[in-house]
């Protein structure tokens, strides 16, 4: 009996549309961690595609190295580099965009061209492949320690080498003698003595009875919200919750209070606060 | 399944890869495409390993991978210590040997 519909062809024709997608997804998405992310799906995509083949050695190696390793480098560099970088819409050379899709179209009709006049026999099928070891995976070793051992060998010698070279380029030389506790409570002190900077940590966030969050900032003795007290990285933001904001409704309950009841002083406002 | 389908999917990427890596400037984003490259030659590589029945494109493949591991890491390295120097993964920004 002959299949008409094998599970090859049922993952080739789902799988061939998303991976074209994610392919031109890592072309023009704005964000390198979005075309990073696309190019997770092509690559987990092409795994399945090479499971179709007969190749599942080659499917667990795709996600191993690929997806987990390479990709993940990918991940951490564009962490490192940072993620809201966007490419620069300017043109160097001029018309280069229109161009470079142009031979793009060209290039792809040429190579689609010449696959259909280059492949014109059936399939061989790797099942006597496969079977002269007892599976692929032993049909892999037998090559590549055997008739490929020379090449096997050299790729471990380039693997060393690149990571070498990793750490040499990476490495940063200090320049500079690492400065030690008594260095750092010095330069400290020596800061509070010429520019009056305090020496001590710095004051914590306020704590209001309605709320007490990082973005709050702790009141002064005379009322006036310490700009030290909340982190500059919030302040340049401007997620910084106003002081005023915070002790207004308190004010206001006090006052209804103490309009109900004339008889009682109202208490202090600055203890509602709790610094 | 005839491998033609495979090939031209193959071609397709391949030339995704190549027009993207001609367009976009960010360093990071045109290594990815050169990765995008490699899995397309991959995927040709273990099509034409089934077409004639030999495992040896499946070696090639695995060959490819190792080289493109090794590739990533200097390729990432290298963009590393210019973001480090000039602040900028662009690469029109590293111009210096052209004057």
């Amino acid at each position: 009996m002959i299949t008409l519909v094998t599970g090859a062809d049922v993952a080739f024709w789902m799988l061939a549309p998303v991976m074209l997608l994610a392919a031109l997804g890592v072309v023009l998405a704005r964000k390198p961690v979005h075309a990073a992310l696309c190019l997770a799906v092509v690559m987990i995509c092409l795994a399945v595609q090479y499971a179709a083949l007969d190749a599942p050695f080659l499917f667990a190696v795709q996600i191993i190295v690929y997806t987990g390793a390479i990709l993940m480098l990918f991940l951490f560099v564009v962490m490192l580099v940072g993620v809201d970088m966007s490419d620069s819409v300017v043109e160097t050379i001029k018309g280069q965009r229109a161009l470079a899709v142009v031979a793009g179209i060209a290039f792809a009709a040429l190579l689609i061209v010449a696959i259909g006049n280059a492949v014109t026999a059936p399939p061989v099928g790797l099942e006597q492949a496969n079977n002269d070891f007892g599976g692929n995976v032993q049909g892999l070793a037998g090559l590549i320690f055997h008739r490929y051992v020379f090449a096997f060998e050299f790729t471990s010698g380039l693997l060393i080498t690149a990571a070498l070279g990793a750490m040499v380029l990476a490495h940063r030389e200090r320049l500079t003698a690492r400065k030690t506790q008594r260095d750092l409570l010095a330069e400290r002190m020596q800061r509070y003595a010429k520019d009056g900077i305090h020496p001590g940590p710095l004051p914590t966030p306020g704590v209001f009875a309605r709320h007490n969050a990082v973005d709050t900032p702790a009141l002064l003795p005379d009322g006036t919200p310490a700009e030290t007290s909340v982190s500059a990285t919030l302040a340049a933001r401007g997620q910084v919750i106003a002081a005023d904001d915070l002790t207004l409704p308190t004010q206001e309950k006090l006052r209804a209070i103490t309009s109900n009841d004339p008889g009682e002083s109202a208490p202090g406002l600055k203890k509602e606060d709790g610094q | 399944m005839n491998p033609d389908n495979y090939l031209i999917l193959s071609a397709l990427l391949f030339t995704i890869g190549a027009v993207g890596f001609t367009l976009r400037r960010n360093a990071i984003v045109a290594f990815m495409c050169v990765e995008l490259m490699l899995n397309a030659a991959n995927l040709a590589l273990v099509t034409f390993s089934k077409v004639h029945g030999r495992l040896d494109g499946q070696v090639f493949a695995f060959f490819v991978m190792v080289v493109a591991a090794a590739e990533v890491v200097v390729g990432l390295a290298i963009i590393i210590s210019i973001f480090r120097t000039r602040r900028s993964a662009s690469v029109d920004d590293a111009n210096l040997l052209k004057y």
